[in-house]
């Protein structure tokens, strides 16, 4: 009796462990260049496992590919959420290779890096139609966020019915507006943050946990 | 047959399609539409704008069409979505297809500049490249 019952536990155990656990939901960060997603990804990654995601850098399209880092458990009231943070290239309608060259770079570079830049965006379209299962998306707080491309992707994530937060990020600049950011879209919950600088990245991981845990 | 006449070198030609014209084609053959127009360097105004699903299509499409020294992208702007006129959940639910009804004009990045933008008004400014 002891060994069937013994069987009968571990296969229960098994059970749990492949039906009851849920996949970690993949967590995209969007928005326009330089709104600052690669240091929020690397901000929350390394508060949670140790690691970044990639390079962050001041001249747009930095981030030219989709990089996910895998179960980030985040701690929250004495529990933990596990998420995929997918760091995806700035989303635009446009890329100009001269503007590269402002940036001290050499024509042949500036032209592959504006083209690997046109890839990526294309990529995190993709990503965003078939693969992530929750947005967050990172405004620079000191830049006008009424463009085409917010509105656009704020109303594609809206029509995919993905939960979506806004993070008004560099609150640490002294031209940064939060209630711009929430008069433009007071649809939805408007968290300030410094990625660069971790403020206020609690009340981040709170409203982490509350929306995609 | 209606007079067509051909761009004057100086001009710029202004494409105003109809949502009768779109209804009924796909999402592709209405995104060709709006590229082909854009890359001949004409402003193109969709009389209804395109869902958002078409509209992230445009973008990636728009993304691979790019190529240096020949077209740099679009521009493309229209009013925010207000949100209550998109049916909602309720309505995606019922099987009702989204449709935002919203003026869009979209031209060349490199000839058409934004220079302001609220809920009401549009104000751009196209110039010959």
């Amino acid at each position: 009796m002891g060994l069937l019952t013994e069987l009968r536990d571990s296969i229960s155990r098994a059970a749990a462990t492949l039906f009851s656990e849920q996949d970690p939901k993949r967590i995209g960060i969007y928005g326009p260049p330089n709104a600052g997603k690669t240091t929020l990804a690397n901000r929350i990654a390394r508060d949670w496992t140790g690691d970044a995601v990639g390079p962050e850098s001041h001249i747009p399209h930095e981030t030219r590919r989709a990089r996910r880092k895998e179960n980030v458990e985040i701690e929250r009231d004495g529990g933990t959420v596990e998420i995929d943070i997918v760091d995806t290239p700035g989303v635009t309608t446009k890329v100009d290779y001269t503007e590269f060259l402002e940036h001290d770079m050499e024509k042949d570079d500036a032209v592959r890096r504006s083209r690997e830049a046109t890839e990526g965006v294309a990529e995190a379209m993709h990503w965003l139609r078939e693969d992530v299962d929750g947005v967050i998306y990172v405004l620079d707080s000191t830049e006008d966020p009424f463009t085409q491309v917010n509105t656009m992707l704020i109303g594609i994530i809206e029509s995919q019915d993905l939960p979506v937060l806004i993070l008004a990020n560099k609150i640490d600049l002294e031209d940064s507006s939060i209630q711009r950011i929430r008069n433009a879209y007071p649809q939805h919950e408007t968290i300030p943050l410094s990625a660069l600088e971790g403020d206020n990245m609690d009340e981040v991981y709170d409203k982490i946990a509350e929306y995609f845990g | 047959m209606p007079e067509v006449k051909s761009p004057d070198d100086d001009g710029v030609q202004i494409d105003m399609i109809s949502a009768e014209r779109m209804e009924g084609l796909t999402s592709m053959e209405k995104i060709r539409i709006i590229l082909d127009g854009v890359r001949d360097g004409n402003i193109v105004i969709l009389e209804e704008g395109l869902t958002p699903d078409e509209e992230s299509r445009l973008i990636e499409v728009t993304m691979t069409e790019i190529s240096p020294d020949e077209f740099n992208g679009i521009e493309i702007e229209s009013y925010p979505q207000s949100g209550d006129d998109e049916g909602g959940f309720l309505g995606r639910l019922m099987g009702k297809e989204s449709t935002p009804k919203k003026l869009t004009v979209i031209g060349p990045a490199n000839q058409i500049e934004t220079l302001h933008k609220d809920e009401t008004l549009i104000s751009a400014l196209v110039s010959r490249n």
